[in-house]
């Protein structure tokens, strides 16, 4: 028997799928940067450079992603439930993490499911920054509020930038 | 009445007050019941293993409640090197809640941060003893105050536990208390969470119902073997605050007072008040029947010196 079709046409679908992952760097390792926009009030919006992150991971998506990429969790407590294997092809933080965390409709959804596992699941915002800091203080990463959100002007007004701190020793009111 | 001397008197006198003490007052056999707070109150689970310091609720609470502006921006951290007389700083009329910077404790990574505002007590001291009822436990949970009920007596400061009303010292004509109110007008009445609580990027604080954060309080101990002391302050100290506490450390060492007791302030003072009225109706006639007793014979005519005829009977 005679191979060469076969042989020519997996060439030609190899060819295809190296360009189709050159391309646009989707499939296996998701977006190159990806804009962290949803929460930002007081901060500009996090330019998340997600390429870095992958390639500082080596791999374990499950670092940051927990087992929603398929790989198993790396917290032993998870593999009772989540031994890994299914790819659920939802991967944004924000797809699981509320925004509105604390209110009454999240809230009331937590109450109305009794048998939720996950009743402590962090909001987005409680999230990212658990998730995010801890790894980043124990590697050198920026770790300070500005490191990675600068402030805008909303921001410097709520934390009252524009107030002068009173040289060393002074005593304020009355006493 | 054959024997009517001074010793029999006194006997007498004596075992008619233990009698109606013992009988009138109606002593409540389980005095330590505690009102435990309303059924749907709302509270929030503070978590010291998540908080950095980085003092977004001191700006936010300051934000929400219209406080005037701070000595220094809120992301100065040098405040937490301040003290007056040896102690760190406190909640203020400029600022109703606090973040504090604890270094040595048994946290061996780094220092332990603590937030630090009114508990908001199921059956708060300050409520107790403001004579002018400026106080109210909401059934959200807050305890609210009205400032133009408050005479500025500054009772109330004494009276909580926890040190944490403020005083606007800088006011000259309408001096009044100053609290966290659990950011009630704006948010609570409404369902929505205090304005610190949505601030914090760390999600140090939980907020839902109270009932239901002392259960996810003690999962989250059981799910994090060692990491937490297990205990949760505030769920039973003083009969209970909305306001509840999780830490790693040893709570002595963030400043925490652990011999409070689980009896609510008022269980203090509240067998000794309910006495009062009936005191108040007994002693009159009690004492009024025994001087007209001892006076008997004075009432009956006979006033010529009543304790040498005494005297003389005796000898």
């Amino acid at each position: 028997m005679r191979f060469t079709r076969g042989k020519s046409s997996i060439i030609l679908i190899g060819a295809l799928g190296v360009l189709a992952v050159a391309g646009n760097g989707f499939s296996g390792t998701g977006p190159d940067a990806v804009v962290l926009d949803s929460l930002a009030e007081l901060y500009e919006p996090v330019q998340f450079n997600h390429a870095m992150h992958v390639e500082l991971a080596e791999g374990k998506c499950a670092k940051c992603h927990h087992h929603t990429t398929g790989a198993a969790p790396l917290e032993p407590r998870c593999l009772a439930c989540h031994k890994g294997g299914i790819d659920g092809g939802v991967y944004a933080c924000r797809d699981c993490h509320p925004l509105k965390r604390f209110e009454a409709d999240y809230l009331a959804s937590l109450t109305a499911n009794p048998q939720l596992y996950h009743n402590d699941k962090p909001g987005l915002k409680g999230a990212l920054h658990r998730n995010c800091l801890g790894c980043h203080v124990d590697n050198g990463g920026p770790s300070g509020c500005k490191d990675c959100h600068p402030r805008n002007a909303k921001g410097d007004a709520a934390f009252r930038a524009e107030v002068v701190a009173p040289p060393a020793g002074h005593k304020s009111g009355g006493h | 009445m054959k024997n009517f001397n001074r010793r029999n008197f006194l006997k007498g006198g004596l075992a008619t007050g233990l009698a109606a003490v013992a009988t009138t007052s109606p002593r409540p056999a389980a005095a330590s019941g505690s009102f435990g707070g309303y059924p749907n109150s709302m509270g929030v689970l503070v978590d010291f293993t998540r908080c950095v310091g980085c003092r977004s609720c001191e700006a936010a609470c300051n934000k929400e409640q219209g406080l005037p502006a701070p000595d220094k921006p809120f992301d100065d951290l040098s405040v937490y090197e301040e003290r007056e007389n040896g102690q760190q700083r406190r909640t203020s009329e400029k600022a109703y809640t606090v973040v504090n910077r604890y270094d040595k404790t048994d946290r061996k990574s780094g220092p332990v941060f603590r937030k630090f505002q009114c508990n908001h007590c199921n059956e708060p001291a300050c409520l107790t003893s403001c004579f002018v009822n400026a106080y109210t436990k909401t059934p959200e949970g807050a305890v609210v105050y009205n400032p133009k009920v408050c005479v500025g007596c500054r009772t109330c400061m004494i009276a909580c536990p926890f040190y944490v009303p403020a005083y606007s010292y800088s006011s000259v004509t309408n001096p009044v208390i100053k609290k966290c109110i659990m950011c009630y007008d704006t948010r609570l009445k409404f369902g929505r969470p205090p304005a610190c609580v949505e601030s914090c990027p760390q999600e140090v604080m939980t907020f839902g119902h109270r009932a239901d954060l002392i259960n996810l309080g003690h999962e989250r101990i059981r799910n994090n073997p060692g990491k937490y002391v297990d205990h949760i302050y505030g769920e039973r100290e003083v009969g209970g605050t909305a306001w509840m506490y999780m830490s790693d450390v040893p709570f002595e060492q963030l400043g925490f007072n652990t011999s409070l007791g689980n009896e609510p302030i008022i269980s203090y003072v509240k067998e000794f008040l309910t006495i009062v009225p009936m005191v108040l109706t007994i002693w009159p006639a009690l004492f009024t029947g025994f001087h007209l007793l001892a006076n008997r014979k004075k009432a009956a005519g006979d006033d010529e010196k009543p304790e040498q005829k005494q005297e003389e009977k005796q000898s």
